[in-house]
């Protein structure tokens, strides 16, 4: 072992999907654990919810992004930047509505369903990739964004795409007398 | 590489989440011996994937000794992006391969601190290891120890019955 062994294009694929495995394994596991697909969808936010305010920092420090200004500007960034830096992926960005803080993320690859063909049998409403709902929401905590984040169509559910929608909520740091309407 | 941090991020999250205060698992030594096999068996899993997904012809192993050197060099440098330090058998079936800088361990600090932490942080990674001696034919136990964060040894027992 004195010769480092030159970087074979295989080893990008292993790594790859070293993290799309263990995925694929705690969702087994999280099904094991617990009855109802809510349950493990809630888990599985949760758990996202915590990656996601540590991958922030390694975000920020990877892709100098410069101070956004709109909530349409960061979903962009999310999905050309932190999707294609983190799972190779660029997702479509829709706006949902005029007060243009309803957005969607439209993905037409999804690295993390690579080997499911299709959800086990009796879990018809598990939304397999909730991890990703929780990791942006978690980020967008972290640079004091609240946002509500869910899946509201799966291809893994019969869906024809896989959309997620990222709704922002108030600042986090909002004045402090608000005029009642 | 960016891969990396995402499974990083993922191991520490299973790791805490395994032991979570409501977790249905009983948190006393029975429990930690039960969420320390489940976090191997999710590691085995993943390794006997890994292990298939390998090209066949890096796979054509003249000896025992090869097997592990491929871990020691080809799996740990696509998993962790290093290879590992060392690697030392008594020709019995036994092998101890020592990494110096874990990566799984080095976010943790170093010294002596958190040693009783630890054996959760090792538990996929050994199963992960198992797993794929499984899928090159080999049955093994593997376990791993810790003298001092961030090196660690992982001690691969073949089981030649």
């Amino acid at each position: 072992m004195s010769r480092p062994a030159p970087r074979k294009p295989e080893y990008h694929k292993i790594n790859k999907d070293l993290f799309v495995l263990t995925y694929g394994a705690l969702v087994a596991q999280l099904c094991k654990d617990y009855e109802k697909d809510e349950d493990v969808n809630t888990y599985l936010d949760k758990m996202g919810y915590g990656i996601g305010t540590r991958l922030v920092e390694d975000f920020l420090a990877r892709s100098c992004v410069g101070r956004c200004h709109s909530y349409s500007e960061i979903t962009d960034i999310i999905a050309q930047v932190a999707f294609k830096m983190y799972l190779g992926i660029t997702p479509s960005v829709t706006c949902n509505n005029s007060s243009r803080n309803e957005f969607s993320l439209i993905l037409d690859k999804n690295p993390l369903v690579e080997f499911v063909e299709e959800l086990p049998a009796g879990r018809s409403s598990l939304c397999y990739c909730n991890l990703l709902c929780g990791i942006i929401r978690g980020a967008l905590e972290m640079v004091h964004l609240a946002a509500d984040v869910t899946f509201l169509q799966d291809r893994l559910r019969g869906d024809s795409v896989t959309e997620i929608g990222i709704t922002f909520l108030k600042k986090l740091d909002e004045k402090k007398y608000r005029r009642k309407k | 590489m960016v891969d990396a941090v995402l499974f990083e991020l993922l191991h520490t999250e299973m790791v805490a989440e395994l032991w979570a205060p409501d977790s249905d698992l009983d948190p006393g030594p029975g429990g930690q011996r039960t969420s320390l096999q489940v976090l191997e068996g999710m590691g085995f899993r993943v390794g006997q994937a890994l292990g298939e997904r390998l090209p066949r012809e890096m796979l054509a192993f003249r000896e025992e000794l090869d097997v592990l050197k491929f871990l020691c060099r080809d799996l740990w440098g696509a998993v962790f992006q290093k290879q590992m330090d060392g690697l030392r058998t008594n020709h019995q079936g036994t092998y101890v391969l020592q990494d110096s800088s874990f990566p799984l361990l080095v976010r943790m600090g170093s010294g002596l601190q958190y040693l009783e932490e630890v054996p959760k942080f090792l538990a996929f990674t050994c199963g992960l290891l198992r797993g794929t001696l499984s899928t090159l034919g080999i049955r093994s136990l593997v376990t791993a120890s810790v003298a001092a964060l961030p090196a660690c040894k992982f001690q691969v027992v073949i089981d030649r019955c």
